[in-house]
């Protein structure tokens, strides 16, 4: 298998168990930055040198023992919608979908680890694991780096730690985000406050899609912002502890919300069902939007029809990249928004109707 | 208060950041706060102050078009991009970096993971400190003999002053 056959492979997306915690984190991931001693960073190498550097990293990641049977491309031998698939699976950065000759991937089989070369340091080494699994996602990278380590010559200072082509990341060239659901804590307008809050203690909280606090689909990544001076683990925990913190948090909320808007949060998720079940021309935010309030009503047990995989499965499958490949062919933004449509109403529409008729009768 | 650029004029402008809960603060004359670009209208952030910090002041990387004679990268391509051109950048501009990784991160120094090239180091130089301590102790209690060995223990594991490798064979 290549990777553009993996490209169109269905794609399993990845499963959380589901339940408790698990119903408010969607995904860990942990990456690292790494650069090669005596080389300019990407950014600032020539173009002649990022590919010396690509097929020379290409090569020895795919022979290191954590990366047997690994799959490598170089950026120039994808479609540009293939990388944007890979960039809507969140295995690479938005930014490196957008580059061409001179970088590229090399990503497991499983898709559990990711390596972008010449993104904006020479590597950025990622895990990704469901649910809130941050130490293992750890567990994956770090002895890939120790194995890589050994056959390349990291930059590396003893006083500022692994040198990144950005002071944002020097030292420990760690970034451990949670993906987390928070339809909870927006209806309950406690979004901004939790903002104001977790930026004091060094972490950042940024909307998945969209900016700020205006996050569609109420997906919110909280990642750590300092990464000198503090040890992996204790990143880490930190990390972790604080996103315990925030699970609780909306958890809280979701309970006020039963207990003092049962029925704006019926009627919220209700909607959202209706239109998805009916829906002709659906726009990728308005499907993030809407989608969100269908898992809320399915942790809520509102809609005990609807598997919460299905909603992941299709908050994945409506982005454009993805449809485009189901239709299999480019699609302009007002064919994507049928595609979109149709492929959700196929999707929940059986699941859906009986639903909200049973609702509805119990009501009245 | 004096301007903590130039200690002499008087601060008149005060820049106060929260950074981690910490409050810094900043105290700078008019003629420092405009020189380092500090625009008292809008909000800034120190650590975009301290980029400018040490402008005109007589330091090897002082001016604009002071480079990195490894990759060329300029002071002012550090500025328009926020990014260095290579590892060595980190050296020829460390003093300004200093106080900009500081008040972006939560030390100053590196305490995680390292390449086992710089594990084997850091061990070396923590085996050379301890040996050099046993030296010393070794002489005011007046045990040459001991003292002799612990110096060539010392000699075989040091680096060469010509910057080789620490040697590996019997001493010369």
């Amino acid at each position: 298998m290549n990777l553009r056959e993996l490209i169109e492979r269905p794609h399993v997306w990845l499963a959380a168990p589901g339940g408790g915690r698990d119903s408010v984190t969607v995904s860990s991931r942990v990456r690292l930055a790494r650069n090669l001693a005596g080389l300019a960073f990407p950014g600032w190498a020539g173009a002649a040198e990022r590919e010396r550097v690509w097929k020379d990293l290409s090569a020895r990641l795919l022979s290191l023992p954590s990366m047997q049977g690994a799959l490598a491309a170089g950026n120039d031998e994808l479609a540009e919608r293939d990388r944007l698939i890979l960039f809507e699976r969140h295995l690479i950065s938005r930014e490196h979908a957008g580059k061409g000759r001179g970088s590229g991937i090399v990503l497991r089989a499983d898709e559990s680890i990711a390596i972008m070369v010449n993104e904006e340091d020479h590597l950025r080494i990622q895990a990704l694991c469901p649910g809130l699994r941050l130490q293992d996602a750890w567990r994956a990278v770090d002895p890939l780096d120790t194995e890589l380590d050994a056959v390349v010559s990291y930059a590396f200072s003893p006083r500022w730690g692994y040198l990144t082509a950005c002071p944002t990341n020097v030292g420990t060239g760690i970034r451990a985000s949670v993906m987390l659901h928070l339809p909870g804590l927006v209806l309950m307008e406690d979004m901004p406050r939790l903002v104001k809050g977790v930026s004091k203690i060094g972490l950042a909280v940024r909307g998945v899609w969209g900016e700020g606090t205006e996050a569609h689909g109420h997906l919110f990544q909280i990642s750590n912002q300092m990464t000198l001076g503090e040890r992996e683990e204790d990143i880490l925990r930190n990390l972790e502890q604080i996103v315990g913190e925030i699970v609780q948090h909306e958890l809280d909320a979701r309970a006020r919300l039963w207990t003092t808007r049962e029925v704006v949060l019926r009627d919220h998720v209700g909607r959202a069902a209706g239109i998805l079940a009916n829906a002709h021309v659906l726009s990728s935010r308005e499907a993030l939007d809407l989608l969100s309030a269908l898992r809320l009503g399915i942790e809520m047990g509102i809609l005990p029809g609807v598997e919460r995989r299905e909603v992941l499965e299709l908050l994945l499958l409506t982005q454009p990249a993805h449809l485009q490949l189901s239709e299999g062919r480019p699609l302009n933004p007002f064919e994507r928004d049928r595609a979109r449509a149709a492929l959700v109403r196929r999707r929940l529409a059986g699941a859906l109707r009986p639903t909200i008729r049973g609702r509805r009768a119990k009501n009245e | 208060m004096k301007c903590e650029i130039c200690h002499v004029n008087e601060a008149v402008v005060h820049l106060t950041q929260v950074v981690d809960g910490e409050v810094r603060k900043l105290h700078l004359c008019e003629s420092c706060a405009e020189e380092s670009g500090v625009d008292i209208q809008n909000p800034i952030s120190i650590a975009d102050l301290f980029l400018g910090l040490g402008q005109g002041l007589p330091t090897a990387a002082g001016a604009e078009d002071a480079a990195c004679p490894r990759c060329h990268l300029s002071r002012a391509d550090f500025k328009k991009t926020g990014r260095l051109g290579c590892p060595f950048c980190y050296e020829f501009f460390g003093e300004e970096l200093a106080p900009m990784l500081k008040a972006m991160h939560r030390g100053e120094r590196h305490i995680g993971k390292r390449p086992a090239s710089a594990e084997a180091a850091a061990r070396a130089d923590q085996t050379l400190a301890e040996l050099r301590r046993r030296l010393d102790e070794a002489v005011a209690a007046e045990q040459y003999e001991a003292a002799a060995k612990i110096r060539d223990e010392i000699r075989r594991i040091s680096p060469r002053p010509d910057g080789a490798s620490p040697a590996a064979g019997p001493t010369p």
